[in-house]
Parts: structure tokens; sequence; C-alpha cells
């Protein structure tokens, strides 16, 4: 596959970045590569500039600050992995990133480029929508943060500015009696989700289920809350019975389309089961268990 | 046009090229290592994995422009002074290979693998080489091999 002909730039530096993109309606932000270039190789993309954002220094950090797990736009699915601290303290997004394509795709592909990407079958949405993360927009003269309910527009749609770069991902850093599990059921490695499901919950000291959060993969136009999955189990004591009922309320919410992976009824299904077993394991991590 | 320099194995080779020149062609045609393979088109098969600063990764999946000043690892590196690699005496040794075609990625990544770690459990082998597809074996003797390099790999640091 050839690729149709395209400028290419690799700033060093994000208002070197910007100002490429400003200077090009038809310019797209390279990162890894490994959602877009498949697309260039197809033609189903023929961006006119590709700026290469490789080489701008400093993307790279994972870490605890202010009460957040701050990413940084330039963290591979691997540097995830091989993070002590998300294996430690955030296992729903450890879960994801391992379920994300394969090690190979995983040494390059980043997760600001899973969110921007904005693909109902990729997994990390889903997850930081069960978080409750925000993302940071970064433009020629100021830079917003926007929550992740807010990020999300429909099929591979974003609330980024065509000259915004999504610089930083922000995880809120888990309270006491934290739990998560991200679910995916796929048909070999490699393949995107027939259906995910993503939970991040906490417990009060009685065992009540505090605050939760439940995103659903490839199941929608976009990665869905499962909201009132999650009204159904918030401030509950978790039993059987109500993780069954919350189950069933995604089983309804949710909204897949029939396809080479699976018809809608089968779909729904299966959501209802991820749904329950992802609840499940979360209360169990949130118990230490 | 861009000019590139790349280090692949040790040498730099350097071309005008256009942009839109994916990486594993540049190493085929440029640099004329044909032993990276192009198995598919929908970066899926990992037949043209080749370490990028010491990674396995798919060079079907990058421009060649993006690794100007880099330095690369293909299967014509592997071998030192006429001497296989351990991972290379492992696929010979263990028969890990039919057709060869899978062979040179799944090397690449095996060596990348077992420098990360270099005591793996069978589970940890498979998961490590499950982005290269191998439509021959059936993977056990794959999985052999790797197992053989890290007792090589081993004996030899002692
Ligand atoms: C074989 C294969 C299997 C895969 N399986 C899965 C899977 O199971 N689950 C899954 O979630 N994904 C999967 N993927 C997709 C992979 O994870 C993508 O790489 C990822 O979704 C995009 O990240 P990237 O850094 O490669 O982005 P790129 O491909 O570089 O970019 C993707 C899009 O996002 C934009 N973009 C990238 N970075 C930024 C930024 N910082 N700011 C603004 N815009 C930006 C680009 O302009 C482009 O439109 C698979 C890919 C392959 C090739
Ligand atoms: S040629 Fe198949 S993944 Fe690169
Ligand atoms: S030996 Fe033929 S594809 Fe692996």
């Amino acid at each position: 596959m050839i690729p149709a002909q395209f400028e290419y730039a690799a700033p060093v530096s994000i208002p070197d970045a910007l100002a490429l993109l400003r200077s090009n309606p038809d310019a797209k932000i390279l990162s890894g590569g490994q959602s877009l270039i498949p697309l260039i190789k197809f033609r189903l993309a023929q961006p006119a500039l590709l700026v290469d954002i490789n080489n701008i220094g400093g993307l790279d950090y994972i870490r605890a600050q202010d009460g957040w797990l701050k990413i940084g736009a330039l963290v591979r699915e691997a540097d995830l992995e091989d993070s002590a601290l998300v294996r430690r303290s955030y296992p729903l997004l450890y879960d994801t990133t391992l379920s994300v394509a394969d090690p190979l795709v995983r040494n390059r592909a980043t997760l600001a480029g899973n969110l921007a990407h904005a693909d109902p079958a990729n997994d990390h949405p889903a997850t930081m929508l069960a978080y409750r993360a925000e993302v940071v927009a970064t433009g020629v003269n100021i830079s917003r943060v926007i929550p992740i309910d807010d990020f999300f527009r429909g099929l591979f749609a974003t609330s980024l500015a065509p000259d915004e770069l999504l610089t930083e991902v922000r995880v809120p850093m888990p309270k006491p009696r934290s739990g998560g599990a991200y679910l995916k059921m796929e048909r070999k490695v490699g393949d995107f989700a027939t259906a995910g499901v993503a939970v991040q919950l906490n417990l009060d000291a009685a065992g009540k289920i505090e605050q939760i959060g439940i995103g659903l993969t490839n199941v929608g136009l976009q990665a869905l809350r499962a909201k009132r999955s999650e009204d159904a189990l918030r401030g509950a004591l978790p039993d059987a019975k109500g993780i069954e009922r919350a189950a069933r309320l995604a089983q309804e919410d949710c909204d897949p389309a029939s396809d080479l992976r699976g018809s809608v009824e089968y779909k729904r299904n299966l959501v209802r089961v991820l749904t329950m077993r992802a609840i499940e394991k979360a209360i169990e991590r949130a118990k230490g268990m | 046009m861009e000019k590139v320099t790349i280090n692949i194995n040790g040498a730099d080779y350097s071309a005008e090229v256009e942009p839109r020149l994916l990486l594993v062609h540049f190493i085929r045609e440029n640099a004329n290592l044909t032993g990276t393979h192009v198995g598919c088109d929908t970066t899926s098969c990992g037949a043209c994995t080749i370490l990028l600063d010491g990674k396995p990764v798919k060079s079907c999946t990058m421009f060649a422009v993006q690794a100007n000043g880099k330095h690369l690892t293909t299967v014509e590196g592997l071998a030192q002074n006429g001497k296989l690699s351990p991972v290379q005496e492992g696929f010979h040794e263990k028969h890990g290979l039919q057709c060869g075609f899978c062979t040179p990625g799944m090397m690449l990544t095996s060596v990348a693998f077992l420098k990360k770690n270099p005591n793996p459990t069978e589970g940890e082998i498979r998961w490590a080489i499950s982005g290269n597809l191998c439509r021959c074996t059936g993977y056990v003797n794959i999985v052999e091999a790797v197992k053989y390099a890290a007792e090589k790999m081993k004996e030899s640091n002692q």
C-alpha cells in the first residue's frame, strides 16, 4: 500500500507544532501512528501535512501530582505497562493498556492518540469515562482542561480544535478502598473489542459504593457512560442482585451494531455479563482481595 | 524530498526520500536488506518487525523520515562475526521455523524480550510474541527456541 503524497514536519516544541497546524487546514498530528498510518496507507486519510510530534521533548512523563496521575502525550502503551505506579494503583488503566492491540503496536501507540482518535472500538475512552478523567488541550495562546464527558463527540469526533494538541491526560488519584477493572471480549490478540466494560469505584467505611464509573467500549458510536447502572449502585451496599440489576441497565442502554463480531442481541448480552463481572472484580480489588 | 540518514546494524544509510516512503521499504529497497519482510497491509502480522533504538516495532507502520538519525537492528544484524546469536541458534536447533517468512520478526521480538526478561515463563514468551503471526509452525517450536535462547544466554553469562 503506497500512501498519497504529503508534506512532513517534525517540530521540536509545542508552539512550533501548533504554528504548523495553523499553517495548513489539512494538517494532521502524527503521534504513535498506529491508527493514522494504516488509514493513510489505505488512503482513507489523505492529510496534506503531517506534523510529527514525536520529537517534542518532555511529553513522556507519568507522574502523580495535585491529586492526579498526569500522563504526557507521548507516553506509549508500553510505558504504562512498565510503570510500577500504574500497575500498583491504577488496575483499571493497567488492565486496559494490556488489552490494546499487541506488544509491537504498544511500543508506539500513545494513550493520548487513543483518545484523540475517538474510535468507539478504542479501549481507553471507556476507561477514562469510568475514571472521570480530564484531558488538557493546548492551543496557540491558551490551554484548557476538558472533562472527559465533554470530550467525545461521536464517531471519530472530539471537542479538540484542529489547531489544538492533546498534551496531557489526567486520571484522578484513587481514594482509599478503590478498585477498578477492564474486561474485554476479543476474538484474538490484537483484535478490537466485540464489547468492553470499564469499571472504577470506591467503597466507604461501611462497604457501600461511594462513587462508581462505568464505561462501555464498541457498543455505540462512541464510548458510552452507563449512567443508569452507575446511579443504581451509587450509595448501595453491593450484593449480587443489585449488581445484576445494574448490569441489565447497561444491557438496555448500550447501542451496538450487528457486524462480523456478533449480532446486536449477542453484544447486549455480552455487555450485561462483562458489566457484572467487571463490577465484581472492581469490588474485590477495592477490598484488597 | 527529505534527506535521511538511518543507522542500520551499525552502518549509516543515507538517501533522499519522499516522506510517504515506509520505513520497511527504505530498509528493503534503499539499504538492500531484504531480511525484513512485508506480510500484510494492515499492521497485523509483525513480519516487518525491527528494533528501533532497541524496541521491537512494525516498520511498515512508520515512515522512513521518522527514523532519521535513529539506530535500527534488522535480522542481518543479529549474527556477530559469522556466529549465530543465541536466539538464531535456538530457532535452528529447535526447528522454530518452517517457511521462514515470520522468522526475522519473530527473532527480533525475542531478542528484545529476553533482554527485558531473561528468565521467562512459557506464558510470558507467548504473550511477548503475540504480535508476530506465524502461519506454519503452530508456535510450539518457536516457544521452545526462545526457551533455548534464554538458557543459552544464562550459560554464557556465568
Ligand atoms: C493491529 C492493531 C490493533 C489495534 N488494536 C487496538 C485495540 O485492541 N484497542 C485499541 O484501543 N486500539 C487498538 N489499536 C489502535 C492503536 O492503539 C492506536 O495506535 C491508538 O488508538 C492511536 O494512538 P497513536 O499514538 O498511534 O495515534 P496516531 O495513529 O498517531 O493518531 C491517531 C489520531 O489521533 C490524532 N492524535 C494523535 N495524538 C494526538 C494528540 N496528542 N493531540 C491531538 N490529536 C492527536 C491524530 O491526528 C490521528 O487523527 C490497534 C492498532 C493496530 C494497528
Ligand atoms: S507487514 Fe504486517 S505488520 Fe508490518
Ligand atoms: S514459519 Fe512460515 S510463517 Fe512462520
